[in-house]
C-alpha cells in the first residue's frame, strides 16, 4: 500500500519525524510537513536518511572562486554524476522525440516568447544546468562545467549570472550586483527543492510566470487555494516529489506528455511519470457517492487538471498573454525604455511595453483553453516551412473523443506576432544578444539581428525580415486547487458559453440536444396545456349556461 | 372467481377499489416523475433550478427508486391478477356478462368515452362507462395507462438506465452512437410523459365533481357497478370495503 510520492506514516511514526524534519528542512525552502496530514513528502523523507554532512567534508572547504572548481570537488566524490548528466535534457539542451523523431530542445527551438536560445547563448544559458555555454559549439563532455549547484544549492542564495556580458548599451542591466555564494552553497548541499527548480522553471519567457502560467514564483510559498499539493497549508510537495527521477532524469518532460497514464504500477515498481493517477488512481473520487461515481467515470475522457485547475496565473502573479515584438526596439531621447500599466495581484507592476521586447499584454485567473490531446506535440522548427498567411501554430497536437488515448487538456494560448524570413517562409533566430554591434539588445535593429543569427547557425535567410502571427499551446498541469475549488458541473454543462462550448464529436448532458426535439417536445407539452385551457374553459361555459338544469338533477 | 357469469341485476355501490399498496404505488410514482421530470430538465439545460451536480444527484436517486417501485409494482400486478385491468381489450360482454377478450366491444366503449370527454360531458351527459370491479379503468384509460407502461415507461427506464451506465459500456465500438440513441429516446419519452401528466392530472378534474377523482385515488373509494354475486361476496368477505350500499353510479 505504499504510495511512491507520499508515504503514508503512522502516527507514532509523526510524532517522532516532525520534529527532526522541522528541523532538517529549517534551511531548505519546504518548512515544516504539514502536521497532521499523516504523511510527508519523499524529498523530506530522503533529506532525513542522509548520512553525510556536507559542510564538514575537507573537499568542500574552498574557498571557490568559480563554478567548475565546485564541480571538480563534487565529482571527486560523486564520480558517477558527471556521465549521468552527459546526456540528460538539462545538460543537453537537445531532446530527440521519440514518438515523432523530431530534434528539439532548447538548443535548436523556436518559441513565441523569447523566440530561441540559439544565438543568444550568452544569455539564455544563464538557466542552462551548467557553466560557460556561450555558443552552439558547447563541449558537452567537459563535465566539469556541469552546474551542482544550481538543483543542489540548499541555501537558496545561489544564483546564475549572464554567460557573456552583453551589448554596452543594456549590459548594465544584466551585470550581477553582487558575488556567487560560490563556498556557502557548495557546504550546504540539499536534494533540489522549489527554489532551485524555480529559479529557472517560473521565470521562463522574460519575467515571472512569462512563459506556463502555471508556474510561478507564488510556487515557492503558495496559498492552499493556488496549489494544495505545494502549499505549507496542504501537501507542501516539492518539485521532486512529483517530477521523480533517479540518475538525473525527471519524470514530466514537456515534449513527451504522458496523458491518461493508468496509473498502476505493481508493488514496489518506481513511479516513472508525473502524473495526478500515479498518485491518485484512476479512479480518485468518492466510489460510494452518486458524484463521485460519475466523476470517475469522466476520468477516460477528461483530465484531471481539466476540473482541478480552474484558472491558472493564479496567486498574483501574471502571465503573458500577448507578445508583440514588431514594436520593440523604439527609444526615448536615444535611449531603451519601459512603460508600466499593468499591476498584477500582489500590486507589482508589469511591463506592457519595452524597447528590449516590444509591446506585452498580461493575464491572471485566466480560464484555459480546452482541446483533446493524446500527449504527442509536433513542434515548428528552424526549417518548417510556414504559411504566413494565418498564425503559425509554434506547437500543435490531436486528439479526439474517439482516440483512446485522448483526454480533455487545458492550454495556455500564447500569442505573439514575430520576425520571420518573409523570402524563404521560415522563423528564424534572431540575435539578441551579444557583446557584438549585430546584437539586438543594443542596436535594436531588428533585420541585422536576424541576419547575423541566422548566419551564425547556418540557416538560409533571404534579406527579407517580416512579422507574422504565431500561437503556443501551454499545457496547464500545476496550481491544483483544493477540491471546493474545483470547476463546477455546470461550468461545462451548459448551454451558455460553457468551458467545453467548443468540444466536438460527443454528446455532453446540458449542453447539447437535438433542437427539432425539443421543439416537437415542447409542443406536446404546450399543445397538452392548450388542449386543457380549450376544454376546461368550454367545460365552464357549459356548465353556466346548464347550471340551473343540473342543480335538481344532481 | 366468476363473477358476472351470470346475468345480473346491476347494482350500485361506493366501494374501495384502490388497495393501499396501489395507492402508495400511484402517489409515491406521481412524487417520484414530478421530481424526475423537474431535475431531468434542469439536467438538460431547459431551466437551472439547481446546480447540475444537485440535479443528477436527485435525478439519479429518485430513478433508482422509481425503478424499485416498479419492481415491487410488476410483482403486485402479476400476483394480484391486477395486470389485467391494463388489458384495453378484456371486456365485461354487454349482454351476458361474461369477461371477454372483444376489440369490437372495447371500440366501441373508446368511441363513446373519446365522444364523451369531447363533446358529452358539454352537454351534462352522465359517463358513460360505469366503473366495475374487474375493469376499474374506462377503455380510454386502460390505453392510456397501458401506452404508460409498456411504451413511455419502459422506454424511460431502459434508456435512462443504459445512461446512468454508460461509464460501464463505454468502450464498446461505436458507444457513443448508442449512448447518443439512449438520450434521444429518453429525452423524447420524458416529453411524452410531462405531456401525458399534464392531460392525466385535467382528466381527474373531469369527475362529479371536481376533486372527485383525486379523493377517489386517496381513499381509495369509488362507485361500482355491482353484480348481486359481487356484492354478496363482498358482504361476506370483505365487508370493510363497502363504504356506501347505495350509491349513485
Amino acid at each position: 500500500m505504499f504510495r511512491h510520492k507520499i508515504l503514508p506514516v503512522s502516527l507514532l511514526a509523526s510524532a517522532l519525524l516532525f520534529p527532526a524534519l522541522a528541523s532538517a528542512s529549517a534551511a531548505q525552502d519546504a518548512p515544516a510537513a504539514a502536521k497532521g496530514k499523516g504523511f510527508v513528502s519523499l524529498r523530506q523523507l530522503k533529506s532525513l536518511s542522509t548520512t553525510a554532512d556536507h559542510s564538514r567534508f575537507k573537499e568542500l572547504q574552498g574557498p571557490f572562486t568559480s563554478g567548475p572548481q565546485v564541480t571538480r570537488a563534487c565529482l571527486s566524490c560523486h564520480n558517477k554524476a558527471g556521465r549521468q548528466l552527459r546526456d540528460k535534457v538539462h545538460w543537453t539542451w537537445h531532446y530527440t522525440n521519440p514518438v515523432t523523431g523530431q530534434k528539439l530542445g532548447k538548443a535548436v527551438m523556436v518559441n513565441n516568447y523569447c523566440i530561441s536560445a540559439r544565438g543568444n547563448e550568452g544569455i539564455c544559458a544563464k538557466c542552462h544546468a551548467g557553466f560557460g555555454r556561450s555558443s552552439p559549439d558547447y563541449d558537452l563532455d567537459k563535465l566539469e562545467n556541469i552546474d551542482c549547484l544550481a538543483c543542489h544549492d540548499g541555501t537558496g542564495t545561489y544564483f546564475k549570472t549572464v554567460v557573456t556580458p552583453g551589448h554596452p548599451r543594456v549590459r548594465a542591466l544584466f551585470t550581477p550586483k553582487k558575488p556567487v555564494p560560490w563556498t556557502k552553497a557548495a557546504q550546504n548541499i540539499a536534494l533540489p527543492g522549489r527554489k532551485n527548480c524555480g529559479k529557472c522553471h517560473f521565470f521562463g519567457g522574460g519575467g515571472d510566470n512569462a512563459k506556463h502560467g502555471d508556474l510561478s514564483s507564488v510556487l515557492f510559498d503558495p496559498p492552499r487555494d493556488v496549489d494544495v499539493h505545494m502549499s505549507r497549508k496542504g501537501a507542501n510537495l516539492a518539485c521532486i516529489d512529483c517530477h521523480v527521477g533517479s540518475g538525473h532524469k525527471w519524470a514530466g518532460s514537456r515534449y513527451v506528455m504522458t496523458v491518461g497514464d493508468p496509473g498502476k504500477r505493481a508493488p514496489g515498481a518506481p513511479r516513472a511519470k508525473a502524473t495526478c493517477t500515479s498518485c491518485h488512481t484512476q479512479a480518485p473520487h468518492k466510489k460510494t457517492s452518486i458524484i463521485g461515481i460519475k466523476l470517475n467515470g469522466h476520468v477516460d475522457k477528461v483530465a484531471c487538471e481539466t476540473c482541478h485547475i480552474p484558472a491558472f496565473a493564479r496567486g498574483g502573479v501574471a502571465t503573458k498573454i500577448f507578445w508583440d515584438w514588431s514594436k520593440a526596439g523604439k527609444l526615448k531621447n536615444g535611449k531603451p525604455y519601459k512603460e508600466g500599466g499593468y499591476t498584477q495581484g500582489n500590486g507589482k507592476e508589469r511591463e506592457t511595453y519595452m524597447t528590449l521586447e516590444g509591446s506585452l499584454k498580461y493575464g491572471e485567473n485566466i480560464r484555459p483553453t480546452y482541446r483533446w490531446f493524446n500527449g504527442v506535440m509536433r513542434y515548428v522548427t528552424i526549417a518548417t516551412k510556414i504559411d504566413p498567411s494565418r498564425p503559425v501554430q509554434i506547437n500543435s497536437f490531436s486528439g479526439s473523443y474517439d482516440d483512446p488515448g485522448a483526454r480533455i487538456y487545458p492550454f495556455k494560448r500564447m500569442q505573439t506576432i514575430q520576425p520571420y524570413d518573409k523570402g524563404n517562409k521560415t522563423l528564424v533566430y534572431p540575435h539578441l544578444w551579444g557583446d557584438d554591434p549585430d546584437a539586438f539588445w543594443g542596436n535594436f535593429d531588428m533585420g541585422r539581428a536576424v541576419a547575423r543569427g541566422m548566419k551564425d547557425a547556418g540557416r538560409p535567410y533571404s534579406g527579407q525580415l517580416g512579422y507574422v502571427r504565431s500561437q503556443s499551446w501551454w499545457p496547464i498541469n500545476h496550481m491544483v486547487a483544493p477540491k471546493e475549488k474545483a470547476v463546477q458541473c455546470d461550468e461545462c454543462h451548459t448551454r451558455d458559453n460553457g468551458r467545453l462550448a467548443n468540444l466536438a464529436g460527443f454528446y455532453m448532458p446540458g449542453r447539447d440536444r437535438w433542437w427539432w426535439l425539443d421543439l416537437l417536445g415542447w409542443l406536446a407539452i404546450f399543445g397538452a396545456i392548450a388542449l386543457v385551457i380549450v376544454h376546461a374553459t368550454l367545460r365552464i361555459i357549459a356548465a353556466r349556461k346548464s347550471t340551473p338544469v343540473k342543480e335538481g338533477k344532481e | 372467481m366468476a363473477f358476472g357469469k351470470k346475468k345480473d341485476k346491476k347494482l350500485c355501490a361506493e366501494v374501495v377499489i384502490y388497495t393501499r399498496y396501489e395507492r402508495f404505488w400511484h402517489w409515491s410514482q406521481a412524487a417520484l416523475i414530478f421530481i424526475l421530470a423537474f431535475t431531468g430538465m434542469n439536467i438538460h439545460g431547459a431551466w437551472h433550478a439547481m446546480p447540475m451536480g444537485l440535479a443528477v444527484i436527485i435525478h439519479d436517486s429518485a430513478a433508482i427508486a422509481l425503478m424499485t417501485l416498479w419492481i415491487f409494482t410488476a410483482f403486485w400486478n402479476f400476483t394480484t391478477g391486477n395486470w389485467k385491468q391494463f388489458l384495453p381489450f378484456l371486456q365485461v360482454h354487454p349482454e351476458d356478462g361474461r369477461f371477454v377478450t372483444g376489440v369490437k366491444i372495447f371500440l366501441g366503449r373508446l368511441w363513446a368515452v373519446i365522444r364523451f370527454y369531447a363533446w358529452g360531458i358539454l352537454k351534462g351527459e352522465p359517463h358513460p362507462y360505469k366503473k366495475t370491479l374487474q375493469r376499474k379503468q374506462n377503455p380510454l384509460q386502460a390505453l392510456a395507462y397501458l401506452t404508460f407502461m409498456v411504451i413511455i415507461g419502459p422506454a424511460l427506464w431502459a434508456s435512462g438506465l443504459a445512461y446512468l451506465l454508460y461509464d460501464l459500456w463505454n468502450d464498446f465500438a461505436s458507444a457513443q452512437s448508442w449512448l447518443q440513441i439512449a438520450v434521444f429516446i429518453h429525452t423524447a419519452a420524458a416529453f411524452a410523459m410531462i405531456a401525458f401528466i399534464i392531460v392525466h392530472v385535467y382528466m381527474t378534474t373531469t369527475g362529479k365533481t371536481v376533486f372527485h377523482y383525486i379523493k377517489g385515488m386517496i381513499t381509495g373509494v369509488e362507485e361500482v357497478e355491482l353484480s348481486e354475486i359481487e356484492k354478496e361476496y363482498l358482504e361476506t368477505h370483505a365487508p370493510d370495503l363497502i363504504k356506501d350500499e347505495n350509491a349513485t353510479c
